[in-house]
């Protein structure tokens, strides 16, 4: 009796751990788009981006299938908590502020933040003094947003918006200075579409260290170390076998 | 004011969402709000009493472009037309170079374009609902003391029409709050912009959400009460006779 109760118990163990790790033979991913080049649509409605081919690769190198859940920024981390999607990959700047809500993977990569301007501005240092009464256009919830809050709040005036697209909008009818924007998203909007037009003012930022992070990473829930632990092994290893250098190499030139 | 921000201060030590930043925050957005949505009654309120007037006129071409206006203004989402008056006036070729700019750059003065067309619209056809629903015998009684048109209108029409399209006008009011939550969407920190700031920096939704709910709530109430009085006042001669 004793032994068929041991068996059964242990039975139910198995049964219950095999179905934890049934969980997540599908990961979905939670993306906000477009922001290109590291996520967005090409003209037929096709997700694409650094990030979509990177997660993808993640994926099939962990061997589940990936799903694309698009999500808007300002919910996104919601998102996540209340179960709409597994993961965020989507261009999310690991910082402290965020580690108390969700588990990062280790970076996957740390792009600088820029200042944009028309061409012609009137000044190539950027601080507090050049940007007194200038109207600094930034993404609502984005550490670019907090930066500058916090930096230049109380001199120059901010609009946040919902969109990268909206900001560029008004950036382009003059209602803005100036943006404040990761690099590879400005270079892509502003500076290779809108050819000779834009200028980057002043330093690209990566410090301090307690707004800019250590780079995006990939977010899970808290309670997700296994899965997470998961995409840092792929990561590795698609670093080591060179897949990390060609998805790369597609969107961001190499120099 | 000084000992009142100290104390306000060690109220709020232990706590990580309202802090002063984010209450300024809540403060200005309060401020945009009410400036915002008063402007826009005020001068919608202006412009729907001619219109209403002409809305009911004999002439076609008086009254079927007050009604065509007000079609499309009732019949399109406010969103809508808000997006079309802040971003769709940059595609007119230089006008940023016109003295046009200088107002429409800052999204305030869009946003009370949109909000003001939108309410005059409505207050217009509640106006006219009142005017038309005028007693005849009223209006036959001012014809038999040899008032004209014009002076019925003045004298009988519209002090009895506009109270009796106080309740209505009321309710639009109230829409016209909540309808300004939409601001942000241009950029402007409104209570709801400031509310979605705190959301996005804190991921707090509850919070931010909650406490700008309160302060919606606190708005309306203010606004019911002060048309509950004002219509004590101007409709007391409607309310049954007591003793």
């Amino acid at each position: 009796m004793k032994k068929v109760l041991t068996l059964s118990l242990l039975g139910l163990a198995i049964a219950a751990s095999s179905a934890q790790a049934r969980d997540y033979e599908e990961v979905r991913i939670g993306v906000d788009v477009p922001y290109e080049p590291m996520e967005y649509r090409t003209p037929d409605g096709e997700l694409t981006g650094f990030d979509i081919d990177l997660g993808n690769a993640l994926c099939e190198e962990i061997g589940v299938s990936c799903e694309w859940i698009v999500q808007g920024w300002d919910g996104i981390i919601p998102g996540l908590l209340s179960r709409k999607y597994d993961a965020i990959m989507s261009s999310m700047t690991i910082n402290d502020d965020r580690r108390e809500q969700v588990l990062f993977s280790d970076p996957y990569i740390t792009p600088p933040s820029a200042w944009f301007a028309p061409e012609g501005v009137e000044f190539d240092v950027v601080n507090a003094e050049t940007l007194t009464d200038m109207t600094i256009g930034v993404q609502r919830g984005t550490l670019q947003d907090n930066y500058v809050t916090d930096m230049y709040g109380d001199v120059a005036d901010i609009n946040r918006y919902a969109t990268a697209d909206d900001m560029v909008l008004d950036m382009e009818s003059q209602r803005l200075d100036i943006l404040f924007l990761d690099f590879p998203v400005g270079k892509s909007t502003l500076l290779d579409s809108e050819e000779g037009n834009y200028i980057v003012v002043g330093d690209m930022l990566t410090e301090p260290k307690e707004y800019f992070g250590d780079g995006f990473g990939i977010a899970f829930r808290q309670r997700d170390e296994a899965l997470a632990e998961q995409f840092n092994e792929a990561l590795e290893t698609l670093r080591d076998n060179g897949t990390y250098d060609e998805i790369y190499a597609r969107y961001f030139e190499t120099e | 004011m000084e000992s009142l921000l100290t104390w306000l201060e060690t109220q709020l030590a232990d706590n990580s969402i309202f802090t002063l930043q984010t209450l300024s925050h809540y403060g200005e957005g309060l401020t945009t709000t009410v400036q915002l949505v008063f402007l826009s009654l005020i001068i919608g309120l202006i412009a729907a009493v001619p219109l209403a007037i002409g809305r009911g006129s004999r002439h076609a071409w008086i009254k079927w472009p007050i009604f065509a206006y007000t079609y499309v203004f009732r019949g399109t989402p406010l969103l809508i037309q808000l997006y079309l008056i802040y971003y769709g006036v940059v595609f007119v070729d230089g006008i940023q170079e016109t003295w046009l700019w200088v107002i429409l750059e800052d999204p305030f003065v869009p946003a009370l374009i949109a909000f003001t067309l939108n309410t005059a619209a409505y207050t217009t056809e509640i106006f006219r609902g009142a005017i038309k629903s005028t007693s005849k015998g009223e209006i036959e009684a001012a014809r038999a003391y040899g008032m004209s048109p014009g002076l019925t209108m003045r004298r009988i029409i519209i002090p009895s029409a506009f109270r009796r399209a106080l309740p209505a006008y009321g309710n639009e009011v109230i829409f016209m709050l909540h309808a300004s939550a939409i601001a942000s969407v241009v950029t402007i920190m409104d209570l709801t912009g400031a509310a979605r700031f705190v959301y996005a920096r804190y991921y707090a939704p509850f919070e931010a959400f909650l406490f700008v709910a309160a302060i919606y709530l606190c708005l309306t109430f203010a606004i019911l009460y002060f048309f509950r009085h004002l219509e004590k006042k101007l409709l007391a001669h409607l309310q049954p006779q007591t003793g």
